[in-house]
């Protein structure tokens, strides 16, 4: 085990700096627990949220930004960089509308990576997967559950122009043969359960949230 | 017969869950029954005659190991402290994800003892300190080191050789985070590694004792007596960094008070009741008394909750020999009856739990219940309409949405961090400054606040639009409708008000863990007992489910 390992900020630790971080910067509490949930998944997904989020607030001092309260297809900026956070934000509460929409164009925004939580988590919410594309990068959110990116590098874009956002449909990304294919082999490790079994399986009946 | 569970606007009020008692629900009673059949090994004592040095004590079953290093320092009396604020202790205590190898001592040798300031890693789960308990240590080593036995009388009147002054875990300075842990197999409920710490320690606690005992006196010297070691628990000193966890962990909370309603429900619907179990129930409720009476504090507001507890238990016992029968049909539901009407909150809450003790077959099932995903209701419904909302509030805070909050009493204080010790703390707020910087703790206030807003917004307007307009609100949106799903997540009272009692909060936690003997030292912290009467480690495979009545 590395040094560096040892000196890792856990997840707990990192969430709870970014909530207090968030509120320090000027916003509710109730969206700085969202940006807290927000880092800590960018930070489990290997995205450098931290980073992004501190040179953001850094920013915010000498900056403006502008609210996205109201999110359209066609999202233009009057003066300055969308704030990445009240447009996270924005999109998550709004997503059952948006999608609809299929493609969300804005204009400028500012430290486009502190969005991808967001966009994660609205993936979740309507189940379906989202591309989320601006400058040279591009994003696959898979419900919550994976950010595929081309771009792994350690260099961050401070203002992103001519940003896309595309709703994917659901769709395999295999034939149905192959998945019977490996269904059938998956049918190896069953066991055909007898009513013992059935009656005295653990945590039968009960709820398991843990 | 159907009961209902009990009513979340009654249970979840301060007073009746700052009247809560362990229970066979409680961790440190769940810990002990699953690792019971877990290898228990003392791997390293390596302490100076004075006793200080490095221990190592572990749990092992199959390739799993649990091992808590010891780091027991020198201080000077003058620095021992039981607040948060202390920067040395008598003993410093990791536990750690396996083997540790002897790198790893060196660096926690730097860093343990150091607490809140030192960097713990992904392979240490908990962390704790602990000072010696001045009256009895001292006293302890000398009896023994002169061949006798301490004075019980003494003893009891302390309950602990060392008390801890805090307990940490779930990723804090650097320790592992839950989900590292949390789908472990052995891994059941809530706080068990905590539990686990603090069982260790408390057998570091005896070898530490016999040890100076033995160095200062090899020919004379004699063990502390396993009967005795038996009857002495771990303390700890609790203080507010405690209560915003519940507030903080709503469906966590909910799931344990839940628990603890679905097993009285359950009891409560037992047609006929063996004969067998009623003796353990009659059994434990009469053993118990000793803990009541031997229950100490200096607390005026303590000792008028044991004094009308005792009351009222004797009352139940006298009940239940001259005028009840167990003959009847749902006895249990007629007994809780019978105390709703004849007796207080504290006695109420005490023999609930004791309801629980025969009734394995209802509880066990439970304690996996008592986790919680929490990650999952995190998000808010925004496609949800202000009518819906305004249904929730109306139906899950019918008190609280009468509170005036215009009333300076009702918002006389306010929950912030300390800046030198980032812990929580409690004030008032037309005394003290930074009320601006207040924590999103007073939820009965922003639940009427948003009420508010509510009555006077269009029914048919959808979430999303109401936050865009009042983000400030957000914390409490998502409160309200985690509270629709889970009843029990909120406390039904106002946290800022001027007659609040915030160790409530803490005694609902502490009973939870399995403490015992609440001895509150100002409103705001207090001292407890934990695995006071709990078998020892080379006892554990085979021991009397019911020692905490039967010490």
């Amino acid at each position: 085990m590395g040094l560096q390992s040892l000196k890792m900020k856990s997840l707990s630790e990192i969430e709870t700096t970014s909530k207090r971080a968030s509120k320090a910067a000027g916003y509710s509490w109730g969206i700085s627990e969202e940006v807290g949930k927000g880092i800590r998944l960018m930070e489990l997904f290997g995205l450098a949220g931290i980073k992004n989020l501190s040179e953001y607030f850094k920013s915010k001092i000498q900056n403006k930004f502008e609210n996205l309260n109201l999110i359209n297809d066609n999202n233009k900026t009057e003066k300055y960089p969308y704030c990445p956070i009240i447009f996270g934000i924005s999109f998550l509460d709004q997503v059952k509308t948006l999608e609809k929409l299929d493609k969300i164009r804005l204009d400028n925004i500012a430290y486009p990576f502190l969005v991808l939580p967001f966009l994660s988590r609205s993936s979740e919410i309507i189940g379906k997967k989202i591309h989320y594309k601006f400058d040279d990068h591009e994003f696959l959110l898979n419900f919550n559950v994976k950010i595929s990116s081309k771009i792994l590098s350690d260099k961050y874009p401070i203002i992103a122009k001519n940003i896309e956002i595309i709703f994917l449909e659901n769709k395999d990304n295999f034939s149905e043969t192959e998945w019977k294919s490996l269904y059938k082999l998956s049918e190896e490790t069953f066991v055909e359960e007898s009513e013992s079994l059935k009656k005295g399986a653990a945590g039968a009946g009960l709820t398991d949230n843990d | 017969m159907q009961v209902k569970l009990r009513d979340p606007n009654v249970i979840m009020k301060l007073s009746r869950l700052g009247s809560f008692h362990q229970s066979k629900l409680s961790f440190l009673r769940s810990f002990l029954e699953e690792f019971k059949d877990w290898e228990y090994k003392k791997n390293l004592f390596d302490l100076d005659k004075e006793g200080f040095g490095i221990a190592i004590y572990s749990f092992k079953k199959k390739d799993r190991v649990y091992s808590l290093i010891c780091f027991a320092n020198k201080i000077n009396n003058n620095e021992r402290s039981d607040r948060v604020i202390a920067t040395k202790w008598d003993a410093a205590f990791t536990l750690y994800d396996g083997v540790p190898s002897k790198l790893d001592i060196e660096r926690l040798k730097n860093e343990v003892p150091k607490q809140e300031v030192g960097r713990l890693s992904y392979k240490e789960l908990t962390l704790s300190r602990a000072n010696k308990s001045l009256r009895v240590f001292d006293y302890v080593v000398e009896n023994l080191s002169n061949g006798t036995q301490p004075d019980l009388n003494l003893l009891s009147q302390v309950g602990y050789l060392y008390r801890t002054t805090a307990v940490y875990g779930s990723g804090k300075f650097g320790l592992a985070d839950r989900f590292r842990i949390k789908n472990r197999e052995e891994i059941n409920g809530p706080f068990r590694l905590e539990m686990m710490l603090v069982y260790l320690v408390r057998q570091f606690t005896f070898d530490q004792v016999n040890h100076i005992a033995k160095s200062k006196n090899p020919k004379h010297a004699v063990k502390l007596d396993p009967k005795i070691c038996k009857s002495l628990g771990i303390g700890n000193s609790t203080g507010l960094g405690m209560a915003p966890f519940i507030v903080n962990h709503p469906t966590l909370l909910n799931n344990w008070i839940l628990c603890r309603e679905k097993a009285l429900k359950k009891i409560r619907e037992i047609r006929k009741v063996e004969k067998n179990k009623i003796n353990l129930f009659t059994n434990s409720l009469k053993n118990s008394v000793r803990n009541i009476t031997s229950w100490i504090t200096k607390s005026e507001y303590q000792l008028k909750k044991i004094k009308f507890l005792l009351s009222d238990v004797k009352k139940t016992i006298n009940y239940l020999e001259t005028k009840f029968s167990f003959d009847i049909e749902y006895p249990f539901n007629e007994i809780y009856l019978w105390l709703e009407k004849e007796t207080c909150d504290e006695c109420i809450e005490y023999i609930v739990s004791m309801m629980m003790e025969p009734f394995d077959e209802i509880v066990k099932p439970l304690v996996s219940e008592m986790s919680s995903e929490e990650e999952r209701y995190f998000n808010i419904p925004t496609d949800r309409t202000i009518e819906d909302l305004r249904n929730i509030i109306e139906k899950r805070y019918p008190n609280i949405i009468e509170i005036d909050f215009d009333k300076k009493e009702n918002i006389k204080n306010f929950w912030f961090i300390s800046k030198n010790k980032e812990e929580p703390r409690y004030s008032d707020r037309f005394k003290e400054q930074g009320s601006e910087l207040e924590q999103p703790l007073a939820i009965a206030r922003d639940i009427k606040k948003l009420y508010e807003k509510l009555i006077v917004s269009k029914n048919s307007l959808t979430i999303d639009k109401f936050l865009s307009r009042y983000s400030n609100l957000r914390h409490v949106v998502r409160r309200a409708f985690i509270i629709e799903k889970f009843p029990y997540s909120e406390i039904q009272d106002n946290t800022i008000a001027e007659n609040v009692v915030p160790i409530d909060m803490l005694r609902l936690k502490l009973s939870f863990f399995g403490a015992l003997k609440f001895d509150p030292r100002s409103d705001k912290w207090l001292r407890i007992c934990m695995f006071q009467g709990a078998p020892l480690p080379e006892g554990l495979k085979n021991y009397d489910q019911q020692w905490v009545y039967n010490p």
